[in-house]
C-alpha cells in the first residue's frame, strides 16, 4: 500500500506492506538510521520518536497509522546547524557512552521540555520528574545519572533562555 | 525481514467514523480486528498470537471516541481515551480515583501515549490492570453492532482470558462509571519494575450508608487467575461497619479465592499473599475515600 508519513517537515512516499513497522519505515525506507530498533516489545524504547509531539514507541506504531501525523525522530532535532538544547546537555553532561539509547532518550526529554513550555510553568524541573518521563527507556550504561543530569541542563538552559527574552 | 519481529500479513484499512468502521467489521466478516492504539494488538500480532486477516485501524476516531465527562450520575468514558488521558483527568482524581491509581502504574509513559482503555478491555488480558479496575466499580460497557448498541455490566462483558461478549461485527464505544454518594475507590499493584506485569495486583471500590456501613462495593484482582471479580471478598464487606477486621476477612477471602500460577515473577503462593495484602490495602484507602467524601 502507499504510505505518506510526514518526518521532520517532509511527506514522504512509499509503497510498503501494511505491516510494516513505522521504526522499519524511517531506517529501512527513508534511511534514517538515528531512530534505533531495540527489543521490538515495547520495553526499551530505543525507537521512540515523537508523534504529534508526543513520545511514542516506533517498533509498536505501524507506518500506516502515522500517515496523517508528524513525525520527528532524532534527525530533526538539529535545526539549521544549531544543536537543540537537549543534545547539548548530553553533550555537556556526558549522557551517553555506548549511545544506542541516545535518540530515544533525547527525544523523551524534548517532548517533556516542550510540555513544560505549553504549560508556562516556573517550578523547576525535578529529578522525580525526568525519571518519570524517561521509565519507559532503559539504558545499560550510565546508570541514568549522567541522562538526568543531561536533561537537566536542557531545562536549565531553556529557562535563562526565556528568561533573556522576556 | 526474515529476522525481524514484525506481524503476519494482514489488509489494512483506516476508519474514517464508527458508522465505517462497523461497515467494514460488516463487509470483512470474522478474520477483521479493530485497531485502536495498538499497544495490546500488535505485540499479539508479532507473537502469531493473534493474526488477523484484516485491521481496521481506528486511529483517525481519537477524537471522536476519546473523551471522559460527566453526566448525571455517571461518568462516560470513550473507547479511544488514552491511558495519559485517564492518568491526568481531574474528573477521575475526584470522583473515581481507583482509575488514577492504576494509570500510575500501568506500562510506562511512553506506552500511556498511545495505548487505549477500550484496546486494553476488549484484550481482556487477566493480568491487565483496567478489567480489574472496570470490574470493582461495576462499570458498563456499551458495544455498538449492527442492530444498536447493548449496554453490558463488565462482568458479562468479560468472557474469561482474552475472551469478551464484542461480537465479530460489533465494537465497543464507551465505558461508563456509576457515581454514588459516599463512595471511594483504590487501586494498589506490585510489580517488579516499570512496564512489567503485575506480580498481582488489587482493585476496591465501596460505598457507605447514612451509618457508615458497606451498601455497595466491588472487589477485583488482576494477575492471579482468571476470573477478576471477587465475590468472595464482596460477601465479606456488605451490610457491615468497615473496620479493620472486616477489611481484614474479605483479604483473607480474596487470597482463599484467586488462583494464581507460579512463574518467574513469584511462587503462587506468594502471589495468593500478595493479593490478599493488596485488597486490604485498596480497601483502607477505598473507605478513607469514601469518608472524607462530603455529604450530599
Amino acid at each position: 500500500m502507499q504510505v505518506t508519513v510526514a518526518v521532520n517537515g517532509q511527506e514522504h512516499s512509499r509503497q510498503v506492506e501494511p505491516r510494516m513497522l513505522l521504526v522499519h519505515f524511517l531506517r529501512d525506507e527513508l534511511g534514517l538510521t538515528g531512530t534505533h530498533w531495540g527489543c521490538d516489545t515495547s520495553n526499551c524504547g530505543t525507537c521512540v520518536v515523537l508523534m504529534d509531539g508526543e513520545p511514542v514507541k516506533s517498533c509498536t506504531v505501524l507506518a500506516a497509522t502515522a500517515a496523517g501525523h508528524q513525525i520527528r525522530t532524532v534527525e530533526g532535532l538539529e535545526v539549521d546547524g544549531r544543536l537543540d538544547p537537549v543534545q547539548e546537555g548530553f553533550r555537556e553532561e556526558h549522557g551517553l557512552q555506548c549511545g544506542f539509547c541516545t535518540p530515544g532518550m533525547m527525544l523523551t526529554a524534548r517532548a517533556l521540555l516542550d510540555r513544560r513550555g505549553r504549560a508556562a510553568t516556573l517550578d523547576e524541573l525535578t529529578d522525580q520528574e525526568i525519571r518519570e518521563a524517561i521509565s519507559g527507556q532503559i539504558c545499560r550504561c550510565t546508570g541514568y545519572a549522567t541522562i538526568v543530569r543531561s536533561i537537566r541542563w536542557a531545562a536549565e538552559r531553556e529557562r535563562l533562555d526565556t528568561k533573556e527574552e522576556v | 525481514m526474515d529476522s525481524v519481529q514484525v506481524p503476519a500479513p494482514f489488509e489494512y484499512e483506516r476508519a474514517t467514523s464508527v458508522d465505517h468502521a462497523l461497515e467494514l467489521l460488516r463487509q470483512l466478516g470474522p478474520e477483521a480486528r479493530i485497531l485502536a492504539g495498538g499497544h495490546s494488538l500488535l505485540p499479539m500480532m508479532k507473537l502469531r498470537l493473534a493474526t488477523p486477516g484484516y485491521l481496521i485501524d481506528i486511529d483517525g476516531l481519537a477524537d471522536e471516541l476519546g473523551y471522559i465527562h460527566e453526566d448525571r450520575d455517571e461518568i462516560r468514558i470513550g473507547a479511544m481515551t488514552r491511558h495519559r488521558e485517564l492518568l491526568e483527568s481531574p474528573l477521575l482524581a475526584t470522583q473515581v480515583a481507583i482509575f488514577t491509581d492504576a494509570e500510575r502504574v500501568i506500562a510506562d509513559p511512553i506506552v500511556r501515549n498511545r495505548g487505549t482503555i477500550g484496546g486494553a478491555l476488549c484484550q481482556a488480558d487477566p493480568s491487565e490492570d483496567l478489567g480489574a479496575v472496570c470490574s470493582a466499580i461495576s462499570a458498563q460497557t456499551v458495544v455498538r453492532g449492527p442492530d444498536g448498541d447493548r449496554v453490558l455490566d463488565i462482568d458479562d462483558f468479560h468472557r474469561g482470558p482474552y475472551q469478551t461478549a464484542v461480537q465479530d461485527d460489533e465494537m465497543l464505544l464507551e465505558i461508563r462509571v456509576p457515581l454514588r454518594p459516599r463512595s471511594g475507590s483504590a487501586y494498589e499493584k506490585v510489580d517488579r519494575r516499570v512496564g512489567d506485569w503485575a506480580v498481582a495486583a488489587a482493585g476496591a471500590a465501596l460505598s457507605l450508608d447514612a451509618e457508615g456501613r458497606i451498601a455497595e462495593a466491588g472487589v477485583a484482582l488482576a494477575a492471579v487467575g482468571a476470573d477478576i471479580a471477587c465475590a468472595q471478598a464482596r460477601d465479606e464487606l456488605i451490610g457491615r461497619v468497615p473496620t479493620n477486621d472486616v477489611l481484614e476477612r474479605a483479604g483473607a477471602a480474596a487470597a482463599a479465592a484467586c488462583s494464581p500460577v507460579g512463574d518467574q515473577r513469584g511462587s503462587a503462593q506468594y502471589k495468593r499473599h500478595v493479593a490478599g495484602v493488596l485488597t486490604v490495602r485498596a480497601l483502607r484507602r477505598a473507605v478513607a475515600r469514601a469518608q472524607a467524601e462530603p455529604e450530599g
